[in-house]
């Protein structure tokens, strides 16, 4: 019996210490974004300090950084969004003959390393002779986003029961009222966690743009580049803000949305 | 059809509607974007690697040629980088696997009764994905670094020798990419665990298989498409990585990867045919090992 209990035990166990090395960096660069570190270098405590918090933009080139990756991040979510949207839509609700070519389509910007990508947008801008700036960083994002949006959205059309678009037709709904009343919100948490995991890959994203970014600097290259010098406190301020901000909003929706279910349950 | 071979397992939920024209509209504005950024691209990256150094002499600068030099130059002097990233990869993969499949077991079967906190521990799974990649390197870096306290306390639990260190070694390559593409085995391994049929593995249990052939006939089959697109989509990534390897993050100059030669050569030697051909003998392996995963699956299972 005993060994039963320790047996049932393993698992859980074994996932805590998984689940502690994926946390162990996360909770290491936000407990150094208190450190009263001096000048460049953050590499051993120092003492608390809210400095760094408080005057996060005194460390120069770090705001515009971030500015610029904020930039680039929501026009290449909502660009990505839109077109990736619409191909999970066509790929769950039609059939078509060349579904086969669409999902490997979708399927090898995926599984291309970014190395490869990053030197390929390149040397197209190269040979077609654009310079490199914002517009190429953000055609390269939009480009690795869209088949995370595709996929993240395609799970959330498969859960949709088509019954609800046929009861909308049935009662002499056109179309576009189907699509905008009944398809587009209940597909709504789909496309809103597809633009959050699109804005966060491109908020993050060092390789491909390192390669396209031409003068234009981001919060990736900025600690990149710092990385041989030593990155300042003010990159772990900005990193920890934007995690804490997207995991708490995450965490918000789901509680939320188990609440409701909850009460749903209680007057069924 | 040049893809025909790529079809064969096409299933469709739901109702699907006919509708060719309204197809056309979802699925053409976002296939045009592809092939412009992302097929075209190889393309190009292919004819730059065939290019030849331009007959002016100017540094960075080349002419059109169907030249295949650059592929003999960059497969014979960097052998070692290429063998290095194949063999990084492989490791990262299979630890990722092992650490990632009993905790997606864990998310995706044992919290099934509780779904609230199935759905906040698979978000601590994904918050990786919101901190910056870089830092979290560099958080390695320093945790590991060769007088820092982890490392002194290793030494003085006698695990590590006085001179030994961690840093810029492949077993801290390896603990990096691990580390940076676990999530990515996680999720898919998730997408299968989560809906896998209990009842099957409650029947085995009923005739009396062991706990172990219930997971090797039953669980594991069944879970077979989440372990093959949860090891294309580290192992992949992987073999092109650079960051973990390079000099200012977790590794040194004996550790460099493919992505770093490549980068080199782009960013800093200009020698652009000697990038691409290195880049695209790295994506024709790539290649190969997705067309001989589609063959065997599907392409259904792959997104």
């Amino acid at each position: 019996m005993k060994q039963l209990k320790l047996g049932k035990l393993v698992l859980p166990v074994y996932s805590l210490i998984a689940l502690a090395y994926l946390l162990i960096p996360i909770v290491y660069t936000i407990f150094f974004s208190f450190n009263d570190s001096t000048g460049r270098t953050n590499t051993t405590w120092q003492g608390f300090t809210l400095d760094k918090w408080l005057h996060v933009c005194e460390r120069p080139g770090i705001c515009e950084a971030v500015g610029n990756s904020l930039f680039i991040g929501i026009v290449s979510t909502l660009v990505a969004t839109v077109l990736g949207t619409a191909i999970a839509i066509a790929l769950v609700r039609y059939r078509f003959k060349a579904r086969s070519l669409v999902s490997l389509s979708l399927f090898l910007p995926m599984a291309t390393p970014e190395v490869v990508m990053g030197a390929g947008l390149a040397s197209l801008f190269f040979n077609v002779g654009a310079g490199y700036g914002y517009t190429t960083i953000i055609l390269a994002h939009v480009m690795f986003c869209l088949s995370f949006v595709v996929v993240t959205v395609k799970a959330r059309v498969q859960t949709l029961d088509p019954v609800l678009e046929e009861a909308g037709r049935d009662l002499y709904a056109s179309p576009t009222a189907v699509f905008w009343k009944i398809t587009f919100p209940l597909l709504l948490p789909g496309i809103m966690s597809a633009a959050l995991l699109a804005f966060a890959l491109s908020f993050d994203d060092f390789i491909i743009t390192y390669f396209n970014a031409g003068p234009v600097n981001t919060f990736p290259l900025l600690i990149y580049i710092a990385a041989a010098k030593g990155v300042p406190a003010e990159a772990n301020v900005i990193a920890s803000a934007v995690f804490l901000l997207a995991i708490l909003t995450v965490i918000g929706t789901q509680v939320g949305s188990s609440i409701r279910h909850k009460r749903l349950m209680a007057i069924k | 059809m040049a893809f025909a071979g790529f079809s064969g397992t096409a299933k469709v939920q739901g109702a699907p509607v006919k509708s060719s024209r309204i197809v056309l509209a979802l699925l053409l504005p976002g296939m045009l974007y592809l092939a412009m950024f992302f097929m075209i691209p190889l393309v190009s990256l292919l004819i730059t690697s065939l290019e030849t150094p331009a007959a002016s002499g100017a540094y960075g600068a080349y002419d059109y040629a169907v030249d295949f030099s650059s592929y003999q130059r960059v497969v014979t002097s960097y052998f070692p980088q290429i063998m290095r990233s194949f063999g990084y990869a492989f490791l990262s993969t299979v630890f990722a696997l092992v650490i990632a499949y009993p905790l997606a077991y864990f998310i995706g079967v044992r919290l099934r009764s509780r779904p609230l906190l199935q759905k906040l521990t698979l978000t601590l799974v994904t918050a990786p994905f919101f901190i910056s990649f870089l830092l979290r390197t560099i958080a390695w870096k320093q945790i590991l670094s060769d007088d820092s306290p982890t490392l002194n306390f290793l030494r003085s639990l006698h695990l590590l020798a006085p001179d030994q260190y961690f840093l810029g070694t492949p077993f801290a390559v390896v603990w990096g990419l691990t580390y940076n593409f676990i999530p990515f085995m996680v999720l898919p391994l998730y997408g299968v665990l989560e809906r896998l049929d209990l009842r099957l593995i409650e029947a085995a249990g009923d005739l009396y298989a062991s706990p172990f052939s219930v997971f090797r006939r039953v669980t594991l089959p069944l879970t077979m498409p989440g372990i093959i697109s949860g090891t294309l989509l580290t192992f992949i990534p992987i073999t092109g990585d650079y960051v973990n390897a390079s000099r200012d993050f977790l590794g040194s100059s004996s550790t460099s990867m493919i992505g770093n030669m490549v980068q080199a050569d782009f960013l800093q030697n200009s020698d652009y045919p000697a990038a691409s051909a290195l880049s695209a003998v790295l994506m024709a392996v790539i290649l190969l090992i997705v067309v001989f995963y589609v063959k065997r699956t599907g392409t259904e299972d792959l997104l």
